[in-house]
């Protein structure tokens, strides 16, 4: 008979199978047995310790999202749980594969308001792709196969594991077995060859195509067949936020960044095409503006992996399921090489009329503040546009998606989708851990800093390299954009008394400076970037900067804001 | 856009919490659920819900789309009444004074093609099957002749009148993609 083992220890030996060597957690009550098996495999696993669980849950996912590995947190019951739901809702929107380990009573307990217990998996069921309570031992090795396979296949997602004390400490023989089917759940569907047929024959048709990018292309890997698909069929092309650095930024075909303050031609000319093909998006009204006079005029083909994104939002002509990995090489087969040089270069003007009245005064400012673009402008050069950027959420989320430079996939971590404020931190450290040889450059806003400020303690701790810049305006500075512009300039609680970050970076033996002048912005970059040691960059930015250009919320995306 | 009656029929792995993911997508729209039924299906391991509700094509199959998306979700589909072979089961408890002053039980059997449970000294129970406006018509004249005590009808139960049957073609398709897998 086989040595019997306990579920704490099967569930460490399942993580090992799935290839886990990197898990953020923090230990409590209802999780000590497996934290106590985690000590043994010390060797084996990095356990980084955060200082908050909606660190970890961050973490993960910053960790996932660079390096497409299923990312790892493990936490105790109750209010461990219920502080990780943050990231767990922002994994979904953002669809990002992450597992949540959290502890949970025994389970004779369950269901008796038993200490620091709550229904994790009640409430984790909506903001999950799949959410499991283990109550036996016996269970352990195949939910843990199952969970991987459902967060890491077909669209990415969060999975939540519950696991019960009482489970982690019965002993039990161990067999594991790897997950690649489950009856009910077709992560991937076929490329039916009619669908493919119906969209080159309207892209063979078109005069005017363009083509939206989403995330789905990084996260299926298809980079490079969509770079083929663009080329072939001489194909503009405009990224999402999470779309960004699927293509390169200086690539020929690629014009810039989509919606509320996306670039000005990408959006006008989504009303101008006569074929709009959108490759793994989806759609979202930071998007789209007013959907009644979106693309109304332009036949819609929509490559997507989830059948439930087809016609959500905007009703679609061609649609196209499967993963753009497949779909795409089969689309640029059936496309006529073609040019279209006359429509590419129509976007020419509106890029002209950016540049003169946003882009020079935002980013190529020679007197008065500092500006957040021209920080960031300054920090792509400094490190060759080959960084990830990590963003926070708000006007440095918006102007690091627009000024910063990509040449490689996998180079922008942002919480999209649910726009999650102190994202920042934990995100960097989870993205510096999955791509430890690249330079991972933090924008986040005074605001965002403060909400997870405590992760700057697990920086310090495993001595992390992540290159943190405040662009601190000393206020909630998007919200005040919207008071300012929509609420009669009634700046209603988003003026903020700020500690001093540098004091606060030297508390956590963080290196850190203050850059108030522009003069002095060259010295401080270099300073930053002059090792791979942690360092925290306050700059002292303009107090009322304003994100232009603007497509104000629910109106047509022809309809923007210049500020001029 | 037009509302109307929609039947959505799901199948579903039989694990715990199954109803509750089903009846979220509903609560996000803020969808009202009109009748939910829930059993075991033919097949074993396979549970069946019929829900119905008031609502525009476009959403119910929006709704569809979300709902199948679930991992434990074999199917979702959705129909009209005119796809459909459909039942409810309502009971009326009345007092068994109140009908025998009444005079005639043969009257609604006759009528309403009434069945009839139980007769005691403390009550007598009705039963009858039909459309909604079937059982809602016996209540309406019970209610004004006899008085209903109690009244209870089922939610929908439902098969749908085509030949394709969309869950055995399912799991046969998923049956052959196993073996795919396996060879694989």
């Amino acid at each position: 008979m086989k040595e019997k083992i306990s579920g704490a220890h099967a569930f460490m030996q399942s993580l090992l199978e799935e290839g886990v060597d990197t898990i953020f957690g923090y230990p409590g009550g209802a999780i000590m047995p497996v934290f106590d098996a985690l000590f043994d495999y010390h060797d084996k696993v990095n356990h980084i310790l955060t200082r908050h669980e909606q660190g970890a849950a961050h973490a993960a996912q910053g960790y996932a999202r660079v390096s497409g590995k299923t990312g790892i947190c493990l936490v105790t019951s109750g209010p461990a749980a219920t502080n990780a739901i943050t990231g767990i809702a922002d994994a979904l929107l953002d669809s990002t594969p992450i597992i949540v380990i959290s502890g949970q009573v025994g389970t004779t307990l369950l269901g008796t308001d038993a200490f620091q217990e709550i229904d994790v998996v009640g409430i984790t069921s909506p903001i999950t792709k799949w959410s499991y309570q283990i109550r036996y031992a016996k269970d352990i090795a195949w939910a843990v196969a199952r969970a991987f396979y459902i967060a890491n296949t077909g669209r990415p997602g969060p999975v939540v594991l519950d696991i019960t004390k009482s489970a982690q400490n019965e002993m039990i023989e161990f067999n594991y077995e790897k997950c690649n089917f489950i009856r009910s759940y077709t992560p991937i569907p076929d490329v039916n060859s009619n669908q493919i047929q119906v969209a080159a024959d309207l892209i063979n048709e078109a005069k005017k195509p363009y083509a939206l990018i989403g995330q789905g292309v990084i996260l299926g890997g298809a980079e490079k067949e969509l770079i083929n698909f663009l080329e072939k069929g001489d194909i503009p092309a405009a990224s999402t936020l999470l779309g960004l650095s699927a293509l390169p930024s200086d690539f020929r075909l690629n014009k810039g960044f989509l919606g509320m303050h996306g670039n000005v031609a990408p959006n006008i000319k989504t009303n101008e095409c006569d074929v709009l093909i959108a490759i793994g998006m989806r759609f979202d009204d930071r998007v789209t503006g007013d959907l009644t006079q979106y693309a109304r005029q332009a036949k819609i083909i929509h490559l997507e992996i989830d059948p439930s994104e087809i016609s959500k939002n905007v009703t679609v002509d061609a649609p196209v399921l499967g993963s753009v990995k497949d779909s795409l090489p089969l689309l640029t087969e059936k496309i006529k090489p073609a040019t279209h040089t006359e429509w590419i270069e129509s976007f020419d003007e509106h890029d002209k009329r950016e540049h003169e009245v946003v882009i020079k005064k935002e980013v190529f400012r020679t007197e008065g503040e500092l500006t957040m673009g021209e920080v960031v402008h300054k920090i792509t050069e400094a490190t060759n546009n080959k960084a990830v950027v990590v963003t926070d959420v708000g006007q440095n989320q918006m102007i690091a998606a627009r000024y910063f430079k990509y040449s490689q996939t996998r180079s922008v971590v942002t919480s999209g989708g649910l726009g999650t404020m102190g994202f920042g931190i934990p995100a960097a450290i989870g993205a510096k851990i999955g791509a430890p040889e690249r330079d991972v450059i933090l924008f986040s806003g005074d605001g965002g800093f403060q909400m997870t400020i405590q992760e700057l303690g697990t920086i310090m701790q495993e001595n992390l390299g992540v290159k943190m810049v405040i662009l601190d305006n000393r206020f909630l500075g998007m919200v005040r954009q919207w008071q300012e512009l929509f609420f009669d300039e009634r700046y209603s609680f988003t003026h903020m008394k700020n500690p001093d970050f540098v004091a606060i970076a030297n508390a956590y033996n963080i290196e850190s400076r203050l850059v108030s002048k522009r003069e002095d912005l060259d010295a401080g970059i270099a300073d930053m970037l002059k090792d791979d040691k942690p360092y925290v960059l306050v700059v002292e930015v303009e107090q009322k900067g304003l994100v232009y250009p603007m497509v104000p919320a629910g109106a047509s995306v022809t309809n923007i804001l210049l500020g001029d | 856009m037009e509302t109307k009656l929609y039947t959505i029929t799901v199948f579903s792995e039989n694990t715990v919490g199954l109803l509750n993911q089903v009846t979220i997508i509903f609560t996000r729209r803020a969808l009202n659920i009109e009748t939910l039924s829930v059993s075991p299906s033919a097949l074993e391991g396979i549970h069946k819900f019929t829900i119905t509700l008031f609502t525009t094509q476009e959403m119910v199959e929006k709704v569809v789309k979300q709902i199948d998306k679930r991992i434990d979700i074999l199917k979702a589909y959705y129909n009209t009444d005119e796809d459909l072979v459909f039942q409810e089961l309502a009971m009326y408890k009345l007092a068994t004074e109140k009908v025998l002053d009444f005079g005639s039980v043969e009257y609604f059997i006759r009528k309403y093609n009434v069945r009839v449970l139980e007769i005691s000294n403390d009550c007598t129970v009705f039963l009858k099957a039909g459309h909604y406006a079937e059982t809602q018509a016996l209540f309406e004249e019970l209610s004004n002749t006899i008085g209903v005590l109690q009244f209870i009808r089922s939610g929908r139960i439902a098969i749908t009148r085509s030949k394709v049957e969309r869950l055995s073609d399912m799991l046969e398709a998923r049956r052959v993609a196993q073996l795919k897998y396996e060879k694989r």
